[in-house]
């Protein structure tokens, strides 16, 4: 059973992808600057050499030979070359993607730590000022965008990958919060306590088990929301991962970059929930 | 009502009505420039100084929030009716039909909503007049943010769907367009409420972003995003805090949109 929903979900990634790649491959083929060389534009073209440059290209209006070379392209790992930046797509991932992966792994590890022990804190000490005070701090940082946070923390000289833990950090402990409070006003949760055992076995022995699945595909979506916010944070802390890339594509309109961009990061979010969804299948036992 | 709330609904609407009346309350058109004033520091004639080309900063304040306070809406409204359309012909329709375009959806889901944005973005152009770029900026956001509300929305269609006074109007005869616009619409409105008032502060935000990357609103209009990007300046921060007066506002707008609306929000 748990197999096939796991064969099921892969299937499901499978045609993500493919219906990802034909919208991107989509968005370049009608995209502004399609079909242009600017290599057209040296005086020390001979005409027959830019007959030849044109030649070359003739094959890219035939749609659907398009989109078969694009797909195979994007299966060899030939993501195409950037426009702006005149360098193959796969060469600037593999300089970029370590630095955003390190920024988003380190986001992700203190915003979860941070949400999950003040969500902890509040649910042991239930003081209603403490309650207050920490509701009202993540609402703070979930009033104010990205890119703000990342400002007031190149200010503070903080990081980068803390304006990333500062965007996951008030929705991980909203969201744990309140599973904590539902969690704990269970019926068997209360017959635990009734029976006289602590707070620390409660929380591992009963009220753990019930709330991972959701704190793992809570894991899931964050990675989706951790990526979303690498673009602003790294964009102004100017740190050049593939987040500062999508946006100077985005300045420049290099389209081939930006759908390749978002086509891998799509890859790793889908992969992440994957991961994330089975673990918590397995960790339930039940269905992933 | 609590008394929280009430003060928030309260501030939200003497914002919205200051965004309105915007060309009343400020105190210069939005693109004059005093070059006699350059950056100068606030003071009665400028409550909060001018920019380096001499106009007023309040002034461009207000004029900002009346375009973010009064488009963000626009596109949630814009969302929510696409989202609608979605999610009540998915539920409607069941099927193969249904299976498409909740894959349709999933699919919008699963893309990352600011690299998505980008992306669009990018295909249109970037150097186009300041009005055009506001409607490209929302109609984008509005166009692109209702997958996650077609969701809600097809939930809640299925439901209505077996409930009982749906299954009786149906034994009755009624017909499915009848049954659709007279019984189930009408029941959803709670769901469609909230759904908008959840995208109009997820607008305000994603707006900010995009301003503060220069993807936004063209320049000489303001909106709270574009506004923000002054704070890029951080040396000037420090000896000159009315420069966060933007991000203030944005703060307290979407403070009491959390306050007004978190009940709503936890119950949709």
């Amino acid at each position: 059973m748990r197999c096939r929903r796991l064969i099921s979900r892969l299937g499901v990634l499978l045609v993500t992808l493919l219906a990802g790649g034909f919208l991107g491959a989509t968005l370049v083929r009608f995209g502004p600057g399609f079909g242009t060389d600017e290599r057209e534009l040296d005086p020390r073209l001979s005409a027959q050499s830019i007959a030849t440059l044109r030649q070359s290209r003739v094959g890219d209006n035939d749609l659907p030979a398009f989109y078969f070379r694009y797909l195979t392209g994007l299966i060899r790992g030939d993501l195409g070359v950037s426009r702006s930046l005149g360098r193959p797509v796969t060469e600037l991932l593999g300089e970029r993607l370590p630095v955003t992966l390190r920024a988003i792994g380190i986001g992700l590890s203190a915003g979860w730590v941070g949400g999950l022990l003040l969500a902890l804190l509040t649910h042991f000490f239930r003081i209603p000022a403490f309650d207050f005070a920490s509701t009202v701090g993540s609402g703070l940082f979930l009033c104010l965008p990205a890119a703000v946070l990342a400002l007031l923390f190149v200010y503070a000289g903080a990081p980068s990958p803390l304006g990333i833990a500062a965007v996951i950090f008030p929705r991980v402990f909203r969201y744990a919060r309140n599973l904590f409070l539902s969690a704990a006003a269970r019926p068997h949760v209360t017959t635990a306590r009734a029976k006289g055992l602590g707070k620390i076995r409660i929380l591992l022995w009963h009220i753990l088990p019930c709330i991972a699945p959701e704190l793992l595909a809570l894991l899931g979506v964050s990675l989706s929301v951790a990526f979303t916010a690498s673009i602003p944070v790294e964009a102004i802390c100017d740190s050049p991962g593939i987040g500062q890339l999508a946006w100077q594509a985005a300045l420049a309109r290099d389209l081939p970059l930006l759908t390749n961009l978002t086509l891998i990061v799509t890859a790793v979010t889908l992969v992440g929930n994957l991961i994330s969804d089975w673990t918590g299948g397995v960790a339930t036992g039940g269905p992933a | 009502m609590s008394r929280t709330r009430r003060a928030a609904t309260l501030v939200l609407l003497l914002l919205f009505a200051g965004a309105l009346a915007a060309d009343l309350v400020a105190r210069a058109p939005y693109g004059l420039q005093d070059r006699d004033h350059l950056s100068v520091a606030p003071c009665a004639r400028f409550p909060l100084g001018t920019d380096e080309l001499g106009r007023d900063r309040f002034s461009r304040l207000v004029y900002g929030s009346r375009v973010s306070l009064l488009l963000a809406p626009a596109a949630a409204l814009l969302s929510l009716v696409i989202s609608a359309l979605m999610g009540i012909l998915a539920g409607h329709w069941g099927g193969w039909r249904e299976r498409t375009i909740l894959a349709g959806t999933d699919l919008v889901l699963s893309l990352p909503w600011l690299f998505l944005v980008l992306t669009i973005r990018a295909l249109l152009p970037l150097n186009v007049s300041p009005w055009l770029s506001v409607v490209i900026t929302f109609a984008l956001l509005g166009m692109l943010g209702w997958a996650a509300a077609a969701r809600v929305i097809h939930a809640g269609v299925r439901s209505l769907r077996s409930a009982d006074f749906v299954l009786q109007a149906r034994a009755c005869g009624c017909p499915p367009r009848r049954l659709m616009l007279a019984h189930i619409l009408p029941n959803l409105k709670p769901l469609l409420f909230a759904q908008f008032w959840i995208l109009v502060p997820a607008f305000l935000l994603s707006e900010a972003n995009l301003g503060l990357l220069g993807l936004g609103v063209a320049e000489p209009l303001p909106s709270l995003g574009s506004l923000l990007r002054e704070m890029e300046n951080l040396p000037a921060l420090a000896s000159s805090p009315w420069l966060l007066a933007p991000a203030v506002l944005l703060l307290l707008v979407m403070s009491c949109f959390q306050v007004v609306f978190s009940k709503g929000e936890s119950s949709a």
